[in-house]
């Protein structure tokens, strides 16, 4: 009996000791190359940091951004790309999804591929063909709006279309797991209740409104939670098409964080500007969480 | 009798009206969304028909307006003057670093991913929430953090400096474990009872039970680390050490190199990722199916 305890008791230390055994390479790169480094920037957000110093400098930090001009700019242009871009994105996506969803395998794939293209192809190559179609001179758009009597524009180069211009590209480069995701989910959703709604002669939008909608919200959540968060870091297609220019109309936080840090040597500033970046993304996904989570019926 | 068998038959009459009305409505709707549907494909396509067809052109025939469609005369000069750049090193770093990062990530997920799911042990829950949590982390956010640390190390511009930090994303450990709870735990006991060691219990039954997800992982990674320019371009100094996609960057940033040449460098880059999309496109899509399935 008493070894037969102690059997059990060996035996569940050993299911223990394997299993931090297995755990230990993923924490502990976890803890060193992502935990770590989110506490670090914290820290270094309270200090004079660059190659020559490094000094405790409290808020001063935070200060200097709150009355920086360059840094609202950069604020208000991120915002106003997540206003546009993440709502274009998810009702485009669900566009896409609605319309190739019953289509036959090939046909899905096919479109589900086409749309997924920017998505996989390295940024630097989508930004060598939009900074060519965008070229003032010798670019294809112009090209195009000249056939109906447009004047040439600058459109990276105009404080005007530059923004608009990036967006775009950003569109094109984030619909593509969405409109996977969304036809996985649609395909989820069990044909006997629309076909019931059918026969009971619900219109088409009747159907979107009352069945597909509602079970689509969790992945609605989740795709305007993800695209929400990785439009907020918008970076290459901005250092690469514009370099936040021209007079900072196309500047975002993300760009201001790299220009800081990596050409201006003040790692405190970058980190701070990250810090506050981290809490503007922490408090919308919340908020998305509480308003779009309510709906979900897990 | 009669009246009533009229009345039936106008009511079905009209029913099959409107039914035909809906239908005809719908079809319309149909035919648009797919002209639409046809439309955004092609401008999607389009950027990369541009890229191919670029990288044939000569300057003169790249920058001519009205454009040439299609190179007439198409050349390879374009390639043969990409090719005076180290393209040959830049492509094996990409190669190296994303496969490097590949095997990190599927070996260390699968691990982690098979005991969060498979096993009782304290601390088990904890442990998971903290890898769920980080992955709604901005990622880039704490780049300039990684690279103070990496400095530390002396890291900058080497390959452990490419490779390491990418392998302690925890999406991979996410997706291992939502996958790994689908085995039955009873084939895991008979295989205990028959005395098989842990490791080999790994190796011989979870690992090939786990294949799929590790196929669709592997794909993604391998995919994403190519594709992590933001990463690569802080952490490379060197022309050596540059890759394919940082290499063509520096190429487009000096304004001299023709658009040819660029459009050549643009197809490199990006034409191995879409082969690989497009031949493992179900075990990708698979992938992030699951990797957003709610656990």
């Amino acid at each position: 009996m008493a070894g037969a305890v102690l059997r059990r008791k060996r035996y569940i230390w050993r299911e223990w000791l394997t299993s931090y055994l297995f755990l230990l390479p993923a924490l502990a790169f976890f803890l060193l190359f992502v935990a770590f480094p989110m506490l670090k920037g914290i820290y270094i957000s309270f200090f004079d940091y660059t190659l020559r110093d490094f000094d405790f400098v409290g808020l001063d930090n935070f200060n200097v951004l709150l009355h920086d001009d360059v840094f609202a700019k950069s604020m208000w242009n991120t915002m106003l790309i997540v206003l546009v871009a993440v709502p274009a994105v998810v009702l485009f996506s669900i566009f896409a999804a609605m319309t190739i969803y019953k289509k036959s395998e090939m046909q899905r794939s096919f479109f589900r591929g086409v749309f997924y293209l920017p998505a996989v192809s390295s940024v630097v190559s989508i930004t060598v063909v939009w900074a060519s179609i965008y070229h003032p001179n010798y670019g294809i758009l112009n090209y195009i709006t000249s056939l109906f009597g447009a004047e040439p524009i600058g459109w990276l180069g105009d404080t005007r279309t530059a923004l608009l211009a990036i967006i775009l590209v950003l569109i094109t480069t984030s619909v593509g797991q969405p409109i996977i995701l969304y036809v996985a989910s649609l395909g989820n959703i069990p044909t006997s209740y629309i076909e019931a709604a059918q026969i009971d002669r619900a219109s088409a939008g009747q159907i979107f409104r009352k069945i597909i909608w509602p079970m689509l919200m969790p992945t609605n959540l989740y795709i305007i939670v993800i695209t929400t968060i990785n439009t907020f870091q918008v970076f290459a297609i901005i250092q690469l098409l514009t370099s936040g220019g021209p007079m900072y109309a196309t500047s975002t936080v993300m760009y201001g964080v790299y220009e800081q840090a990596f050409m201006l040597g003040s790692f405190g500033l970058a980190s701070a500007m990250g810090v506050v970046l981290a809490v503007v993304i922490g408090i919308i996904s919340v908020i998305q969480f509480k308003y779009l989570g309510s709906d979900v019926e897990y | 009798m009669s009246a009533y068998t009229e009345v039936r038959h106008g009511g079905k009459r009209e029913g099959i009206a409107v039914e035909r009305r809906k239908r005809r409505e719908l079809s319309v709707g149909k035919i648009a969304a797919n002209i639409l549907l046809v439309i955004s494909a092609l401008l999607f396509i389009f950027p990369f028909y541009w890229i191919v067809t670029g990288a044939f052109k000569v300057q003169n025939v790249a920058v001519a307006i009205p454009p040439e469609w299609f190179p007439l005369e198409p050349t390879l000069d374009n390639f043969r003057v990409l090719f005076n750049n180290p393209v040959w090193k830049w492509g094996f770093n990409s190669f190296f670093v994303a496969t490097s990062e590949m095997i990190g990530v599927c070996l260390v997920a699968s691990m982690a991913g098979y005991v969060l799911a498979k096993k009782q042990f304290p601390g088990r829950k904890f442990i998971f929430i903290l890898f769920v949590s980080a992955m709604a982390l901005p990622k880039q956010v704490i780049l300039v953090p990684l690279f103070t640390m990496l400095a530390d190390f002396g890291w900058i511009d080497t390959y452990q400096g490419l490779i390491l930090p990418a392998i302690g994303w925890p999406f991979g450990v996410f997706l291992m474990k939502q996958f790994a709870q689908t085995i039955p735990g009873e084939l895991i006991e008979a295989a205990k009872i028959d005395g098989c060691s842990e490791l080999r219990l790994f190796y011989r039954i979870i690992m090939p039970l786990l294949k799929p997800a590790l196929g669709a992982l592997a794909i993604f990674t391998f995919i994403n680390a190519w594709n992590d320019y933001f990463s690569q371009l802080i952490i490379t100094r060197s022309t050596s050490m540059m890759t394919l996609p940082l290499g063509l960057a520096t190429l487009q940033g000096e304004y001299t190199t023709p658009y040819g040449v660029l459009m050549a460098g643009a197809a490199l880059a990006s034409l191995p990722m879409i082969l690989i999309f497009l031949l493992f496109q179900k075990a990708f899509t698979q992938g992030i199916t699951m990797g957003a399935v709610k656990g």
